[in-house]
């Protein structure tokens, strides 16, 4: 994610050599002790992301939540091979079947005789698949856009920002209706990017926030004084210390998106009919009122998937930014 | 007479703010030749940062505006340069160290990294092996042990002392032949402001740059410098080289400036501080700037009426902007007594 995390820790070893034979060349008092104190006694240092990932690993629920979305990614990943039939198999003979064992109906079956645990596994890919690219496209756009605005400020600011807000203003969810309405249902990715338009906003208002305080660090006057240009100080110098809440505010976009596509399925609208959806599935479950497993299996895998990535959220808050910390000591 | 590497003629610099304009430099000229160090010394706000701030181009446009005023750098306008050519020119040729090391590294970002990005800002085509071995020299050079562990280390994991050296290597990173030292110590205690200041002759014998020190601290101006700026207002009101300031200062404002120094050889129950308060850069005190705290004035009309030129006294290397200096040539200063020959 950052150039830090790749820097070689090489040259380590050879700690004390090194100081023995730079110690002719020390001035003071503070070097000879420095040195003979590297050579001595090797103090475990650690990085700010070493201690944040210490945090994160404390934080029992964000762990446990982790474990279970990890698990559904795995699953989302390998849906081809976990799912015993395909989406599109159907089984005019075996309508609205309750959850079996028999010819792994595990989740029963629906109304024209799909097998909906195929169903459901294939719809934890699409709401995934949607979920992370909305979350990375708005935090792309949002990143530009605040950082822009942050670090130039003047008319820039001024123009990019009410944009935002006209973003903001705009009733999302009717503007996507109307839009599905006249476009009808399309491929996963028509539905990203329209999600994607709107989710920018909040991102880049944040990052628009850290930059504005940022610009005026002393560490920014000294990378101009060094001759760097306006890209390299924003996102050299600047991006690395603003990545925490950009972190945690794509972690969470990644649960709205999917609630949004849900909602948005549920409604009708959203990606096509042979893709199944989580969302779609739920709604696929009103035809047929008696037959409860068709909303409760997928109602039920929204539900964990959004709470564990807002558990994993909270976690990434907590430990990327401790000065805002919520939770124990 | 060398040609000088800096001349700054006539440089005027205004913030607008909401309650006026504030002539933060008015109309000074200098020059810096290779190899010297130059202090310019001064109040806060009397304009000593500003100064050469604005030659660079970092000091925010608007409120800032240059007003006037020329910076020759090696026989080019640095005032008239494009953005990008003048952006070359900062941490290549002219490289500058800030005052506070514990926030001009940024805490996020390992310390050799940041050394390298200095490097490669002015060398893209250069190899990371190639930055890394230079990176660590550097860091060898202003005496941080162990550079190859300190190169992979956060700025929290060094000392204040240390991140100094950092910021100097880094200054010094593209071989600059000015360096401009914005009151290098004044954030560092003072066992480690006297290491700091070996450094930074260390590397001035290494590097052969001319340095501007920016500094309010007599003691390191008598310790570093060859030539000394006196600032006040905006404006300089004495310059000299640093024996002539030191031994027989002719403005009244240098030699208050001495005199409230403690002095470690008597015992002394009070510091004699400069009567009154530092102008407002609003409104400027009319004549010269310093008169309503001056002891020689008397409250002559000339102090209050005539801005004083800056005018050769007791031969060429040191000039006084004050009406009277000629007065001051008996008047033996506490400091000059106090350091004796020493200086």
């Amino acid at each position: 994610m950052t150039e830090i995390d790749r820097r070689p820790d090489s040259d380590v070893d050879g700690l004390a050599p090194e100081g023995a034979m730079t110690g002719g060349l020390m001035l003071g008092g503070e070097a000879a002790i420095d040195s003979t104190v590297a050579a001595g006694l090797e103090v475990k240092v650690r990085s700010q992301w070493a201690y944040a990932r210490k945090r994160f690993v404390r934080h029992r629920l964000a762990m446990a939540s982790l474990v279970v979305l990890t698990f559904f990614v795995l699953v989302a990943i390998f849906a081809n091979q976990l799912a015993p039939y395909s989406y599109l198999q159907f089984d005019l003979t075996d309508l609205l079947h309750p959850p079996t064992t028999a010819g792994h109906h595990f989740f029963g079956t629906d109304d024209i005789g799909r097998d909906y645990f195929s169903g459901c596994i294939l719809g934890i890919r699409t709401s995934l698949e949607i979920g992370a690219s909305v979350a990375l496209l708005s935090t792309i756009v949002g990143l530009l856009v605040g950082a822009a605005a942050g670090y130039f400020g003047g008319w820039i600011d001024n123009l990019l920002m009410r944009i935002t807000d006209l973003v903001l203003t705009l009733p999302a969810l009717a503007i996507l209706l109307v839009v599905a309405a006249l476009l009808g249902q399309g491929p996963w990715w028509r539905v990203t990017l329209i999600l994607a338009g709107f989710f920018w906003t909040g991102l880049s208002r944040i990052v628009r926030g850290l930059f504005l305080s940022l610009r005026e660090k002393e560490y920014v006057e000294a990378a101009k004084a060094s001759g760097s240009g306006n890209s390299r100080i924003m996102f050299r110098h600047i991006l690395p210390n603003t990545l925490g809440p950009i972190i945690v505010n794509g972690t969470l976009a990644v649960a709205t998106a999917i609630l949004t596509e849900a909602a948005l399925s549920f409604l009708g609208f959203g990606i096509k009919a042979t893709t199944p959806s989580l969302g779609k599935l739920v709604s696929s479950g009103q035809s047929a009122p008696e037959a409860w497993w068709l909303t409760v299996f997928p109602g039920v895998i929204i539900v964990l998937i959004v709470l564990c990535i807002n558990f994993i959220g909270d976690g990434l808050r907590d430990a990327l930014d401790p000065t805002q910390r919520r939770v124990r000591a | 007479m060398p040609e000088p590497i800096l001349s700054i003629r006539d440089l005027a610099v205004e913030f607008s703010t909401d309650d006026g304009v504030v002539h933060a430099v008015d109309g000074i000229t200098y020059d810096v030749f290779p190899g010297e160090t130059l202090g310019i010394v001064g109040e806060s706000g009397s304009g000593k940062s500003v100064s050469t701030l604005s030659i660079l181009g970092l000091i925010p446009i608007p409120p800032g505006r240059i007003v006037s005023g020329e910076a020759y750098f090696k026989g080019r306008d640095m005032l008239k340069l494009s953005k990008r050519e003048l952006r070359a020119l900062r941490g290549g040729e002219v490289a500058m160290v800030f005052q506070d090391p514990m926030t001009s590294l940024n805490p996020v970002l390992k310390v050799g990294f940041q050394l390298g990005e200095a490097i490669k800002t002015h060398h893209p085509k250069e190899k990371s092996d190639a930055i890394k071995k230079r990176v660590i020299d550097l860091l060898r050079l202003v005496g941080v042990p162990n550079p190859e562990t300190r190169y992979s280390q956060f700025p929290h994991e060094f000392s204040g002392g240390m991140r100094q050296r950092a910021m100097i290597a880094m200054s010094i990173a593209n071989s600059p032949s000015l360096l401009i030292a914005d009151e290098p110590t004044t954030a560092l205690d003072v066992t480690i402001q006297a290491q700091v200041l070996e450094v930074m002759k260390r590397v001035q014998a290494e590097t052969q740059a001319a340095t501007i020190l920016i500094t309010h601290d007599l003691g390191i101006v008598a310790e570093m410098c060859d030539r000394v700026l006196v600032m006040y207002a905006g404006r300089i009101v004495e310059s000299g080289d640093v024996t002539t300031i030191f031994h027989k200062p002719r403005h009244p404002y240098t030699i208050g400036l001495m005199d409230s120094l403690p002095r470690l050889t008597e015992d002394e129950e009070w510091l004699r501080p400069i009567p009154g308060q530092p102008p407002s850069l609003i409104n400027r005190p009319s004549g010269c700037a310093f008169h309503p705290r001056c002891f020689i004035s008397q409250g002559r009309a000339r102090c209050r009426e005539e801005i004083p030129a800056l005018r050769p006294v007791e031969g060429d290397a040191h000039a006084s902007a004050c009406h009277f200096a000629e007065e001051l040539s008996e008047q033996p200063t506490r400091f000059a007594e106090s350091v004796g020959g020493a200086a």
